[in-house]
């Protein structure tokens, strides 16, 4: 049986694993290639890494610690974060990286989803989604609005719409990040993750607002999640990525036991 | 020495970087020459057979394929590596592929919608036939896919591991005289994945 993913999440600045609310406040928690080893070995089943000031500050993504990792960890993972073109694309996919993560790149230019699907594959192109919560209306019939440029800017595009342009455009998987619930620790955003996973036939990933493990149930079952970011819960050692497994499969929740 | 083939179909930094780090010297190649003085041979890819097939054809690795295989070079293939050793692919309507084993490619049908195709992340291998690429690997252990098509293997013999997705059960791992294939990514598969890879640096094709 298929089994639901755990993807820890590590947010990257200066080559050091960070955490935020809301991306403010970072502490910094870590070695980027140290800490994927240890929730590699951990159990994890994949992970991504966002480099998160390389947009802001105008640099290209930081490809040796991409390098790093893929020679460290024989997993799956993700990296997002200042990718600007095609080459920045080709460049993490060659340095090991599985998947890229794009945001605000394709709001701005949404076919680099299908140049990019075309060149590496659909499943190599990520594509990350910030919406946050607003009246529903004829403009946003979903009731979410996309956001881009870390919650930044509010781009008049509905949620919904927009998860089924990606979907058409060649996007292999969704990243649904709830800019209300990111950070949070008060559970996922159940309701905007089951529409999005409702209305598209390619996977989706529940992201921001994970805590607890019943956190995690809820957004497999009611949120129909197909995989689940997680950060705060694990980085600050209140759970294993083992804990959460063994809860999960008593929860009777598909899940990979051995690794 | 291990050496992959490079047609053009994906990335190989992942299978390269997995031998390497099981301590294996790696040959990445779509030389004909060396393709068959090769004492081990990786047949990995990922996107569409017909592409692959294509790529096949235009670098002219079909014979050399053909006869390392027939020699009893010992031979992995992996994901598109796995579903063009098949006689066809439903993919872009149909693909006449390379007919190293009897059986086709199908495409995942379901009308459950809730089902996602591609298949991506990890799912049980149940083993159905003891097989030396499985060696100390505990049945139904989970490895990593991503795909939409997968092997259906007419001749049962060849099945050694099978997998259930979409209402399938489909052959996850075949196996053929020196000749193992399988359609998910063992060097995305963590430590069980390195350990098939090792079982099949090992292997002598007996």
């Amino acid at each position: 049986m298929l089994t639901k993913r755990i993807i820890p999440c590590l947010d990257v600045r200066n080559r050091k694993v960070t955490k935020g609310v809301k991306f403010q406040n970072n502490v910094e928690l870590g070695d980027p290639v140290e800490m994927a080893v240890a929730y590699s070995d951990g159990g994890c089943d994949e992970l991504v890494f966002y480099d998160i000031t390389a947009s802001a500050e105008e640099r290209p993504i930081d490809i040796e610690m991409v390098r790093q990792v893929a020679k460290a960890v024989h997993i799956p993972f993700a990296v997002g974060g200042g990718i600007k073109n095609i080459e920045d694309m080709r460049e993490v996919l060659l340095a090991g990286a599985e998947k890229v993560s794009v945001n605000s790149l394709t709001v701005q230019n949404p076919n680099i989803i299908a140049e990019g699907a075309k060149l590496f594959g659909s499943q190599c192109i990520v594509l990350g989604m910030d919406p946050v919560k607003v009246e529903k209306s004829g403009k946003f019939p979903s009731g979410y609005e996309i956001t881009i440029q870390g919650f930044r800017t509010r781009t008049g595009l509905d949620a919904l719409e927009w998860a089924k342009r990606a979907e058409g455009l060649g996007a292999g998987e969704i990243v649904v990040n709830s800019v209300d619930a990111d950070g949070t620790q008060a559970g996922f955003e159940i309701n905007l993750t089951r529409m999005i996973s409702e209305n598209v036939g390619i996977p989706v990933v529940a992201s921001g607002g994970g805590g607890t493990e019943q956190h995690l149930i809820d957004v497999f079952t009611e949120g129909k999640a197909d995989a689940a970011i997680i950060a705060s819960m694990i980085h600050t050692g209140k759970f294993t990525i083992k804990q959460i497994k063994d809860t999960l499969t008593a929860a009777g929740i598909p899940i990979r036991r051995k690794w | 020495m291990i050496t992959i083939i490079d047609y053009k179909a994906g990335n190989l930094t992942s299978v390269k970087l997995a031998f390497e780090s099981i301590g294996q010297k790696v040959k990445i190649t779509d030389n004909a020459k060396e393709i068959l003085q090769a004492e081990k041979i990786v047949f990995p890819g990922v996107g569409a057979a017909k592409a692959a097939m294509d790529n096949l054809k235009s670098l002219n690795l079909i014979e050399p394929i053909r006869k390392v295989i027939a020699d009893g070079v010992p031979f992995l293939g992996i994901c598109i590596g796995m579903q063009v050793l098949f006689e066809k692919s439903e993919e872009d309507g149909r693909t006449e592929c390379l007919g190293i084993l009897p059986g086709s490619v199908k495409k995942f049908k379901t009308s459950d919608k809730m089902c996602k195709i591609p298949q991506i992340g990890w799912n049980t291998v149940k083993i159905t036939k003891q097989h030396p690429i499985f060696d100390g690997i505990e049945d139904e252990s989970e490895f990593y896919f991503v795909h939409s098509f997968y092997p259906a293997c007419s001749d049962k013999n060849n099945i050694i591991g099978q997998t259930e997705y979409a209402g399938s059960v489909f052959a996850s791992a075949a196996g053929h005289k020196f000749l193992a294939a399988v359609q998910f990514h063992p060097e995305r598969s963590g430590r069980i994945g390195l350990k098939l890879l090792e079982n099949f640096s090992n292997w002598d094709g007996d």
